[in-house]
């Protein structure tokens, strides 16, 4: 290669990279900024702020979901698999809020740590598959549980 | 290393002529792929089990999103030729590809807002997948005005080239941000490593849409820098016989 040409693909290279390490140090100061909500681990240990609007995210547990008969409340449980976190939501919830669906949600925690949401957003996972072959995998999972167990958080 | 087809490259005339010879293959093989994979995907594909049809946007906000980040690549890849080797047909490549791309990525922002309004309760939320998309948006728009703006050739091929150049940075942000961080966008659902979270009957109709995406990008930046290189060189004699032959 013409030395010219070999100079200044060098120095090409060396901003390239330049750059990134600057981004990688940016991004890596603003980590906790960049994430979208908290875990409810997160939550219990006293990462998230309280007196602020925090986000919220994880799986809805399984039988945690109490509707209001006369009114649109609703309280559900949410967990990462650790620690679990009450959320209480007025308002219509998302087509694939149901229990075992990852959600997030946006609100204040209140002095009982619970968490008034104002809006709530399901999570869809990468997963995708006819409506058959999910039933199908539902049957085999009761076959082998063989009675009643609430579905695993993954 | 046989450099000879690099070297041609640099040849205003020979791209004209190769590039006429590839545009019908590409041209067919792109509608094809598109009529064929839209009608799978959107009639015979079956539908998702939580999303029910609203899912089938896949079969347009994947392969627009896919293009638009390979788009990119190619320009910062352009962009090296044009500063090192001064190769003006890479100059012509990037001016081209950036509006290509800045579509792309248009279209595969506006998918996804009318897919995350049944699904998430959202259009819009701002997290990593979708702000360094938005990014990604603004980077093409800069390339654009920046080679607007300057009217000497030399300077815009030079400052685009390196704009080009240093926004890389932010291909590999949009690809790990579902891993990085939290997100609202799932992660991704095809791997290298692992199977696809997604029956056969799913994603295969999907592959020929990314296939006939890539095709229908290459017609369209073929064309585009046929009538580039012709605008350019236009003193010269073979565009004055080529135009004749034309007309």
């Amino acid at each position: 290669m013409h030395p010219q040409r070999k100079k200044r693909l060098v120095l090409v290279l060396l901003v390239v990279f330049g750059v990134g390490v600057a981004v990688a140090l940016a991004l890596g100061a603003l980590r906790q900024n960049i994430n979208l909500f908290y875990t409810p681990t997160e939550i219990a240990t006293g990462v998230a702020p309280e007196e602020a609007r925090i986000r919220a995210g994880g799986m809805v547990v399984a039988g945690s979901v109490r509707r209001s008969s006369d009114s649109l409340d609703v309280t559900f449980d949410v967990t990462d698999g650790a620690e679990q976190v009450t959320i209480s939501y007025s308002g219509i919830l998302p087509d694939l809020f149901r229990e075992g669906q990852g959600i997030v949600a946006l609100g204040r925690l209140n002095q009982d740590r619970v968490l008034i949401a104002d809006e709530v957003l399901a999570k869809h996972d990468e997963e995708y598959m006819p409506p058959e072959v999910a039933q199908a995998l539902e049957k085999v999972e009761h076959m082998k549980v063989d009675g009643y167990t609430p579905p695993a958080a993954n | 290393m046989n450099w000879s087809f690099f070297h041609k490259l640099g040849s205003p005339k020979w791209f004209y002529d190769i590039s006429g010879r590839w545009l019908p293959w590409f041209a067919v093989a792109g509608v094809a792929l598109l009529v064929v994979g839209s009608i799978w995907g959107l009639f015979f594909a079956p539908q998702d089990y939580q999303q029910g049809n609203s899912f089938r946007i896949i079969y347009i906000h994947v392969p627009a999103a896919f293009v638009a980040q390979s788009c990119y690549m190619m320009l910062a890849v352009a962009g090296v030729v044009s500063l090192v080797w001064r190769m003006k047909l890479a100059d012509v490549a990037l001016k081209c590809a950036a509006p290509i791309g800045a579509w792309m990525t248009f279209v595969a922002l506006l998918t996804g807002a009318i897919w995350g309004k049944p699904t998430w309760g959202t259009y819009w939320v701002w997290d990593a997948r979708l702000t360094s998309m938005l990014i990604l948006l603004f980077l093409y728009f800069g390339i654009i005005a920046l080679g607007q703006a300057i009217s000497n050739r030399e300077t815009s091929a030079k400052a685009t080239a390196v704009l080009a150049i240093v926004g890389t940075v932010n291909i590999p942000i949009i690809k790990y941000s579902v891993d990085w961080w939290n997100t609202l966008h799932q992660p991704a659902t095809f791997k290298v490593t692992a199977k696809p979270a997604m029956p056969v009957e799913m994603w295969l109709p999907l592959l020929l849409m990314v296939l006939g995406f890539y095709a229908l990008f290459t017609v369209s930046l073929l064309m585009r820098m046929r009538l580039e290189v012709l605008r350019r060189e236009q003193k010269t004699r073979w565009v004055r016989e080529t135009l004749e032959k034309l007309s």
